[in-house]
């Protein structure tokens, strides 16, 4: 099988989202950078799958230089190699970089042949536009299911689990096909020493890339103002639990 | 111009999200005729339901295809009806269903998607605010297009009643090809509902990395039973492989609404904070005053959590 994997490099926000001063952008000095969780799931399940059933598994972001970090994390959980559009850092709409996704794939089937699947995170960490996975389905003329929780690939056939309220829905699609996962599909494992090192060594190919005309501009990023509270400290160990007992009772909840 | 809401129905009727959506619609653009997409015949409690939410005409797309959701193929009759009406603004409730759907229509129609709007004004070209990072963090855009999607994030607006008439029922045939079908619902698992569930428990007692262990559990679970509330915790208990994923709160877990939410050896990460904003009130228990869970919290203990929460079970059953 060959697998492509999608993935967007993040910041790791921790307890506080502070902004850069015109707004534009999350304050990252100080921070550590990581991919949403469902795109974890999705590196997982192709290695997974290519160590079951043989075959070549890729990872792809579209980024600037420092992406290449999230790239060798990748390949230090078992992805064979790498796709690194390099941008200048600037954000790239849903429909931009679903085309830049799209021409990387194409070039990459011409030279390496078909990819059975290609797998996205049911939605990014940060913008949360759920659309780039779809969109590059469409482009291919391919079938996409969003949502899963579960994949079993069987005779050039993909069967996959979405969650839905109350239960799961059930959906069989041929391959090739476009899927977007959540995290749950499956536990990833943490990269080992020797697969850091190995990872090192994996190749990466480059490609720089010009941003066009967003077509949804983001203007300004604005920290909601959520309330900030002053918890009432009801007690220090054991000792507060008569007021903990209490404040259930006021609150009905005995 | 028109605008156009697509609806979900559910079980009891036409979805509370989707009538969210409906306020919204009306509150962005409200002088021009509102219409209503909803998937499959309908009696008429639909129409009754989406005119009392200012909806004119309710649009039924009918085709025995569509009895188990077929995304591309719901799209298609959007996509045809949008090309019928021409409508300035097309919205949908930010359910996973709605994010889906709208965004297969901006993949056929080629446009711009904003997911997750909580405000808009009219344009063009249209302005939305709309979260970014489950709602920690919110976005001022432009959507550049002639027809604007967009889907509204699910309790950023109540729904409104107008008291409006029924709406007028028109029915049509979406022309769909094999293709549009061939991603398909082929069949349901049913989740058996053992226990109160997460999402809609009244009360969730959580912990996260400070439980130690899949055994330092035992009190929290104790302590969700007696008050009949449901099991959470944080993603850095499910990475850990304490705990299974599905009792996982936050932006990439289960979002929870509780009366009460108490909060142990949680840190209070925004992503976490993601998924229990809509707490009515939070007790923390914390080793640590400074922890960024409590300038979220009502009520906080501070303390080792592997004696506070047995202590509290204790004191309730004397
Ligand atoms: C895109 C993205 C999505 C994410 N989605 C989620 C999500 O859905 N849900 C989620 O939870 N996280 C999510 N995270 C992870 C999140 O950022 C945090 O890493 C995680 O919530 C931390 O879990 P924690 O609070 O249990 O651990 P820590 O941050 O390590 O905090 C442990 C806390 O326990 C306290 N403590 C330690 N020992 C004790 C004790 N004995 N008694 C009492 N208190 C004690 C400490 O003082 C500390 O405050 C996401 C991250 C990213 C980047
Ligand atoms: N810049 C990017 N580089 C690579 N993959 C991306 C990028 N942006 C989004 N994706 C993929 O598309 C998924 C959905 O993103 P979105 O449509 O922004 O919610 C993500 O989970 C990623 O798998």
């Amino acid at each position: 099988m060959r697998i492509l994997v999608a993935v967007k490099r993040v910041p790791m926000t921790g307890g506080r989202i502070v902004l850069t001063p015109d707004a534009q952008a999350i304050a990252t000095e100080h921070l550590g950078f990581t991919i949403s969780p469902h795109e974890e799931c999705g590196v997982e399940e192709a290695v997974r799958l290519v160590e079951r059933e043989g075959g070549e598994s890729v990872v792809l972001t579209l980024g600037p230089p420092e992406a290449e970090e999230q790239l060798r994390d990748a390949m230090a959980v078992g992805i064979d190699r790498a796709i690194h559009l390099v941008t200048d850092g600037e954000e790239w709409d849903g429909q931009a970089t679903a085309e830049a996704i799209v021409e990387a794939v194409r070039e990459e089937e011409a030279t390496s042949g078909p990819f059975d699947l290609l797998l996205f995170g049911n939605e990014s960490a940060d913008v949360g536009g759920y659309q780039v996975g779809v969109r590059v389905a469409y482009a291919l003329g391919r079938p996409c299911v969003t949502g899963l929780k579960a994949i079993a690939v069987e005779n050039g056939r993909v069967r996959c689990e979405q969650e839905a309220p109350g239960g799961r829905d059930v959906y069989e699609v041929p391959l090739p096909a476009v899927l977007t996962v959540k995290e749950g599909l499956n536990l990833p494992r943490y990269p080992s020493v020797p697969g850091r090192m190995r990872a090192r060594q994996r190749p990466v190919a480059r490609q720089e890339l010009e941003r066009p005309a967003p077509r949804l501009e983001r203007l300004r990023l604005l920290v909601p103002e959520g309330e900030r509270k002053e918890a009432e400290i009801l007690g220090h160990g054991p000792e507060a639990a008569p007021r903990v007992v209490e404040l259930l009772d006021r609150l009905g909840l005995l | 111009m028109a605008v156009l809401v697509l609806v979900e129905r559910g079980p009891e009727g036409i979805e509370e999200t989707s009538l969210q959506a409906l306020a919204f619609a009306r509150s962005l653009l409200p002088s021009e005729p509102l219409h209503a997409l909803a998937v499959g015949s309908s009696e008429g409690e639909d129409a009754a339901t989406v005119g009392a939410h200012g909806a004119t005409t309710l649009h039924l797309a009918e085709h025995e295809a569509l009895d188990a959701y077929a995304p591309r193929a719901v799209a298609r009759a959007a996509v045809e009806l949008v090309e019928r009406l021409r409508p300035a603004t097309v919205l949908a409730a930010g359910t996973e269903r709605g994010n889906e759907v709208v965004a297969h229509a901006a993949a056929l129609l080629d446009l711009p998607f904003a997911a997750g709007c909580i405000a808009a004004e009219p344009g063009p070209p249209l302005r939305v605010t709309r979260v970014r990072w489950g709602g920690s963090l919110l976005e001022e855009a432009l959507v550049h297009a002639e027809i604007a999607l967009l889907t509204v994030a699910p309790h950023a607006v109540p729904a409104r009643p107008t008291g409006g008439p029924a709406a007028v029922v028109e029915r049509f045939a979406p022309a769909l090809e094999e293709s549009d079908l061939a991603v398909r619902v082929a069949q349901r698992i049913e989740v058996a509902a053992g226990g109160v569930s997460l999402a809609d428990a009244k009360v969730v007692v959580s912990a996260g990395r400070g439980a130690g262990s899949a055994e330092g559990f035992a009190p929290i679970e104790e302590l969700a039973t007696l008050l009949g509330g449901a099991v959470g915790c944080s993603r850095a208990v499910t990475m850990a492989g304490w705990r299974p994923h599905t009792d996982q709160v936050g932006q990439t877990g289960t979002k929870i609404a509780p009366e009460l939410y108490i909060a142990c050896g949680i840190s209070g990460a925004t992503q976490h904070l993601a998924g229990c904003k809509g707490a009515k009130r939070i007790l923390a228990v914390n080793t640590d005053p400074d922890a960024p869970i409590l300038s979220s919290a009502d009520y906080a203990v501070i303390g080792d959590l592997h004696e506070v929460v047995p202590a509290i079970v204790e004191a309730i059953r004397a």
